[in-house]
């Protein structure tokens, strides 16, 4: 996926002399999951370069330049780091165009890894998309696939609202199904690694069915996609497993639409439960499709806890937990 | 004796003592403005713009002053501040009807027309400066205390009024709080009511300017106070490190809201010298001295184009007004401190040095005043006559759903349609 990433970043530098690209490492060095790699050297160290150790200055730089007409690419080095930026991002990004009367606007992308899987404990491995789409005049967009990473990141450019990117880490080098004692499968010999060179660009707010089924409605998001195909895989269950690749805006017909049809819904996500996005989803197939359910709605989560180092496996919602929420909705 | 391994060291200090810092006088006290230290006019060197910031450390803890006691423009920063007697009385007229402006914006506030104003009164010529002096696609990143840019910029005031009234006329749709103006046309960058964040933003504008091969600049603007928040911080630390085409100015009033400035660190030096750490130039000017604001502007915005990168003022002054209208000064410091302010009140500086070159006379500062106050008198008249809070008369409510987004997602449209149906 981090080959996906550099190449919608490498078409929208190429395309467009307005986008700019920075973070921390990210210039001669490409970056720590080499997002940039080489992108430095082929357009230069005004449009691709390095920042200072500072979140809230990388952001609020960010914001300056899209009220002065660029289109800046900000990259945080993980998504645990992001907190000090939160008020350039709350503040002022996400309501410079409400509070000016859209005199002004901060057309600009935050990118950030997320998610675990990768032994990076309490602050390598957070999820902390809810915080984002809690914020009114913010997009917020989590892919799993190389494909849709490079189509949604340059949708996210285009679009002249700031969008945060979130990036699930696990994913850069190859899908993963939540069983970490198999060996590790490369994008390359996937077939939906496959990314075209050229210029595409996905929608925002458009989910994508990623297993038909009529059993019960999952809905997952990021690294948790794969999870949710390998316990529907484990089960039996037919699953219909939708990935919802944009939070915020969400397309909630297609949501109602599957579980109309299947009566059933399970949601899965790595991030905390309480306050998750995960409620909200919960929320929003209660309101809509109350009756059409034939059971509780689940939501299979990280637990409420920091996330840890040794234990990671008994952190992460893996197969096993999210088959046995799949069984145990068929049952109700 | 090892002394790590007594469990009850005997120790020859005394206990520890928390210091917090107390300003030089509270309500009752005689003003006392003794700690700070005010050299002649004319005494402080002007350096050339491309100087090595290294060489001008001492700057940070002098004061650049041009006008002296008498109203003479002396010393080697009078030159670089060159005026016509027009472009000065402009300048003084710009003054005069913010100062106009902010006394009727305040009575409005207190007759219910508005629920809060904000007057800059004392500190005028640092905004006035500013919008006079830089260029016309120059940004400026204000915080609630530079209405006097827009007024010297000539934007109507009857569009500033019908923001603080938030009325159907309100280019902001009463979505900001009063004096949270916008104008993108006249170089003036939407306010925040979050302290400092303008700071960085104007870092990063000076920098897109220069990524793009721009020829203009960004100025931004933070109180004293705010000095201590983590975007000054960061302002610094990219503008030095990129080298951006950026004037960063400390309005030092003295008082932030009710907390002396000793509060943010400034007993413990000045706050132009927050800039010496980061190889920024630091300049520490008077900022009731107009001349030396024209000076001091056009000296970092001469360095800023030139590519010679950011310069970081400090304009000592005093805020002569509450904080807001919400603010009450007579409970924290001397009800008449503002008058032994010793540099003054900057609109009759100006006016003493008009008069001293002939250009100006009692009589005539008399006709400006009353001239403004009919100015504003009329534009608050006609901006009344658009609506004010007291008669409701506000953006529809169905504009709350506008600008959230480019366009508008289904999630708000439903919303804006459960409003509705509200009755």
């Amino acid at each position: 996926m981090n080959v996906a990433i550099r190449s919608a970043l490498d078409v929208m530098l190429g395309r467009d002399g307005q986008v700019v690209v920075f973070g921390e490492d990210v210039g001669y060095f490409g970056g720590v999951f080499r997002c940039t790699e080489g992108l430095q050297s082929k357009y230069g160290e005004t449009r691709v370069f390095d920042t200072p150790i500072a979140e809230g200055g990388i952001i609020g730089v960010a914001v300056g330049m899209g009220a002065y007409g660029l289109r800046p690419v900000a990259e945080i080095q993980f998504a645990d780091y992001v907190y000090p930026g939160l008020d350039q991002l709350i503040s002022e990004a996400a309501r410079l165009r409400y509070r000016s009367g859209a005199d002004f606007t901060a057309p600009l992308t935050v990118r950030m890894p997320a998610g675990g899987g990768i032994h990076g404990g309490q602050t390598h491995s957070q999820s902390p998309e809810a915080l984002f789409t809690h914020v009114c005049g913010l997009k917020t967009v989590l892919p799993s696939t190389p494909y849709d990473a490079k189509g949604l990141l340059i949708a996210s450019i285009e679009d002249d609202d700031p969008v945060v990117f979130l990036e699930p880490k696990r994913l850069y080098n190859g899908p993963f199904d939540g069983h970490p004692e198999r060996p590790i499968v490369p994008w390359t010999d996937h077939p939906l690694g496959d990314v075209p060179e050229d210029y595409y660009s996905i929608p925002l707010g458009v989910a994508a069915v990623r297993r038909p089924g009529s059993d019960v409605t999952v809905l997952a998001y990021g690294t948790m996609v794969y999870v949710a195909e390998a316990a529907a895989a484990e089960t039996g269950v037919d699953a219909e497993i939708i990935d919802l690749r944009t939070l915020l805006p969400l397309d909630t017909d297609t949501i109602v639409q599957s579980v109309e049809k299947t009566g059933r819904c399970v949601i899965v996500h790595e991030a905390t439960r309480t306050s998750g996005f995960g409620a909200e989803l919960a929320a929003t197939v209660q309101e809509l499709c109350f009756f059409h359910l034939e059971s509780p709605i689940q939501r299979v989560t990280g637990w409420d806890t920091p996330y840890p180092h040794a234990q990671e496996w008994d952190y992460f919602p893996g197969p096993g937990r999210v088959g046995a929420a799949l069984r145990s909705v068929m049952e109700d | 004796m090892d002394a790590g391994n007594d469990p009850d060291p005997p120790t020859h200090h005394g206990p520890l003592r928390f210091q917090v810092p107390e300003p030089s006088a509270r309500p009752g006290d005689e003003p006392d403005f003794s700690y700070l230290d005010v050299p002649p006019a004319g005494d402080t060197r002007r350096p050339e713009v491309s100087v090595d910031p290294h060489q001008i450390r001492d700057l940070a803890d002098a004061m650049i002053r041009v006008l002296d006691d008498d109203g003479n423009a002396v010393g080697p920063w009078a030159p670089g501040a060159e005026l016509s007697a027009d472009a000065m009385r402009r300048a003084l007229r710009a003054m005069v009807i913010t100062r106009a402006y902010d006394d009727r914006m305040f009575q409005s506030q207190r007759q219910g027309k508005t629920s809060f104003y904000m007057r800059s009164t004392g500190e005028e010529a640092i905004a006035v400066g500013h919008a006079l002096e830089l260029g016309p696609r120059d940004m400026f990143f204000p915080t609630y205390r530079q209405q006097g840019w827009l007024i010297a910029r000539e934007w109507p005031l009857v569009d500033m009024m019908c923001q603080i009234f938030s009325n159907e006329r309100d280019r902001l749709h009463g979505r900001q709080m009063p004096v949270m103006y916008s104008a993108k046309e006249a170089g003036f960058f939407t306010i925040s009511g979050n302290l400092g964040t303008q700071f960085i933003q104007a870092v990063g504008w000076a920098m897109a300017s220069a990524i793009a091969g721009d020829t203009c600049l960004a100025a931004g603007v933070v109180g004293e106070g705010t000095t201590a928040e983590a975007d000054f911080h960061h302002a610094l630390t990219f503008a030095a490190t990129y080298q951006a085409p950026v004037i960063l100015n400390v309005v030092n009033n003295q008082w932030a809201i009710s907390s002396f400035q000793g509060i943010a660190g400034g007993a413990s030096s000045t706050f132009a010298a927050r800039a010496i750490g980061h190889g920024i130039p630091a300049l520490r000017i008077d900022g009731n001295d107009y001349l030396a604001v024209v000076a001091g502007i056009r000296w970092a915005a001469e360095r800023a184009r030139r590519n010679h990168g950011p310069t970081l003022i400090e304009w000592v002054t005093y805020r002569a007004a509450a904080h807001s209208s919400s603010d009450d000064p007579s409970k924290y410091r001397p009800q008449d401190e503002w008058k032994a302010w010793p540099l003054g009140d900057p609109v009759e500086r100006l006016a003493t040095h008009l008069g001293q070159i002939g250009e100006w006379s009692p009589v005539r500062q008399n006709e400006l005043d009353e001239e403004a106050k009919a100015i504003v008198r009329a534009a608050a008249k006609e901006a009344e006559g658009y609506g004010t809070l007291l008669d409701g008369h506000v953006a529809d409510r169905r504009s709350l759903f506008e600008d959230v987004f480019k366009e508008m997602p289904a999630h708000l449209r439903r919303q804006r349609d459960e409003l509705e149906r509200l009755t």
